[in-house]
């Protein structure tokens, strides 16, 4: 399946748009319809937040294993953006904490970032989150050059493993729903293994790309 | 200090039910000449202005002195973010599920070391004298609410069955219906929830067997139709849809403890100076406010009554 520029174009807005949407619903519960999000209206915030940052970042993992299934191509034109809204969704996340959880007492929350390994683990994958996108623009990518873009950019895959553990030690006792982060990040991970391992038993290294491109169309 | 908020709303502003539920026979009497007296009680009361599920009211309910002045938690949050995990870990799950809970027939077997083992149905234990208790509930996972309890203390059992001299501890067995709790399926704790008190806090005033909330009878998530309320300590200790209390010389271990030991002790008394290994228990949210933002207070602000249990004792220890 190939899509138009134009096509591209137009489902990327559709997109930006809708990847707001868990924003506004917040938003919008926490200023005028406090029903929304419940009896721990914070609680909601964070949470909420937290699945939507693990959510696009299993998404941007998705789009190579795509391509290379599917043929999906166009999909790479999604990637950035995907990323970034990773990122935004985790410093919402954390602000959310830093705010209602520890009304901005920041010896305690440098406490806690010490002291407790789910916070430590999760702290870890945001600061590692901010060098990717600070990166992120075309102009960047031409500064650094494509190929240690390429190697920095591969951040994400201990990026997000942290992520789903901080998910995964938060949980009280029922780790149901780490655990189906879990899965489909031991696939996407998986495949690019398994893609790289039989790719080096035939005799050669992947096409240039594979695992990460710097730039959609260059 | 008991707790950082003055008290700023004495019990006599939250309308006590009996009056809210007579509000029209109040307002003849108030056109009738106490206007003012009557205005205020309506016009003010907390209570009067709660929907509620509209489960059977509790007749003959007394006020209580050791019930706190602080304003109640709403209804609907009360009843829609439970900690219930025979209904799933969610907390939003025992509101849609407990409605499968079979509170009828209910009985409960006192035994153990007790010189008259019995058997209470539930519509006997309704009979006995009520009160309301408006406790501060605080959670493990740090947040809070204040809820209007109703029930009796649990050391009126203990009239009736006499605990021997053995009777060092008390168990708590919560129901096990597997037909009606989709949680139990999954082995998050051993099954059936039990918890456990020393026998001195088992006996204590404040210890409370509730049987409603609100003045009405205790919804299913609540822990329907009777629970455990012991409002020094976290939440988890006071077990819900209670079938067996045993009365033993061993120290029980609670289902929590049996889960991990190292995060929720037997005391499990609220103490913000004592954190959970992934929590801070210094401050607490209460309930539906935004900013935790509350100083937790040692036994959750009712040291005056509860210290004394635990003269003595390192309580980082016997956490």
């Amino acid at each position: 399946m190939s899509l138009s520029p134009k096509t591209v174009s137009a489902l990327k807005a559709i997109v930006f748009v809708l990847a707001l949407v868990p924003l506004a619903r917040l938003a919008a519960g926490a200023l005028f319809f406090p029903d929304w999000l419940g009896a721990n209206p914070a609680e909601f915030i964070t949470r909420s937040t937290g699945d939507w940052t693990l959510r696009f970042l299993l998404a941007t993992l998705a789009v190579t294993p795509l391509r290379k299934v599917f043929g999906w191509h166009w999909l790479l034109r999604f990637r950035r953006m995907l990323g970034l809204y990773a990122f935004f969704y985790a410093v919402v996340h954390l602000s959310s904490y830093v705010s209602f959880d520890h009304v901005f007492e920041l010896a305690e929350i440098l406490a806690d970032i010490v002291k407790r390994p789910f916070i430590t683990v999760g702290f870890t994958a945001l600061v590692l989150m901010i060098p990717l996108a600070v990166t992120s623009t075309d102009g960047m990518v031409r500064r650094i050059g494509a190929k240690r873009w390429l190697s920095l950019h591969r951040l994400v895959y201990i990026i997000a493993p942290l992520g789903v553990l901080h998910f995964w030690w938060m949980v009280k006792k029922d780790v149901t729903e780490p655990a189906i982060y879990a899965a489909v990040l031991a696939m996407l991970l998986g495949y690019r293994l398994v893609a790289k391992l039989t790719g080096r038993r035939r005799g050669g290294r992947l096409p240039r790309g594979t695992a990460a491109e710097p730039r959609p169309n260059a | 200090m008991l707790v950082r908020r003055p008290s700023d709303i004495p019990p006599s502003e939250i309308t006590p039910r009996r009056f809210y539920e007579r509000r029209r026979e109040l307002m003849k009497f108030a056109a009738a000449g106490s206007i003012l007296g009557a205005a205020g009680v309506l016009a003010r009361g907390t209570h009067a202005q709660e929907k509620t599920l509209g489960l059977p009211k509790l007749e003959n309910v007394a006020k209580s002195s050791l019930s706190t002045k602080e304003p109640l938690t709403a209804y609907k949050h009360v009843t829609s973010y439970n900690n219930y995990y025979e209904f799933g870990t969610e907390k939003e799950a025992p509101e849609v599920y407990a409605k499968r809970l079979k509170v009828r027939p209910w009985s409960v077997v006192v035994d153990g070391e007790v010189a008259k083992p019995r058997t209470f149905a539930i519509e006997d234990l309704l009979k006995f004298p009520l009160e309301e208790r408006i406790y501060r509930l605080r959670c493990v996972e740090a947040w809070s609410m204040v809820i209007p309890w109703v029930g009796f203390e649990l050391n009126r059992i203990a009239g009736f069955v006499e605990p021997t001299a053995r009777a060092k501890f008390v168990e708590f067995v919560s129901a096990h219906q597997p037909e009606t709790m989709p949680g139990v399926r999954l082995p998050v704790l051993e099954w059936p929830y039990t918890e456990a008190l020393r026998i001195d806090e088992a006996m204590h005033p404040l210890t409370l067997l509730a049987v409603g909330l609100y003045g009405e009878a205790l919804p299913n998530q609540n822990g329907a139709p009777l629970r455990l309320v012991v409002p020094w300590k976290y939440g988890f200790k006071s077990g819900k849809s209670i079938v067996r209390i045993r009365f033993v010389e061993k120290q029980p271990k609670t289902a929590w403890e049996r889960a991990n030991p190292h995060e929720y002790g037997f005391y499990s008394n609220v103490n913000p100076s004592v954190d959970h290994p992934r929590w801070s228990q210094k401050r607490e949210r209460r309930i539906p406010e935004f900013f935790a933002r509350r100083e937790t207070v040692l036994f959750n602000g009712y040291g005056d009554q509860v210290a004394g249990l635990y003269a003595g004792m390192d309580l980082k220890k016997f956490f």
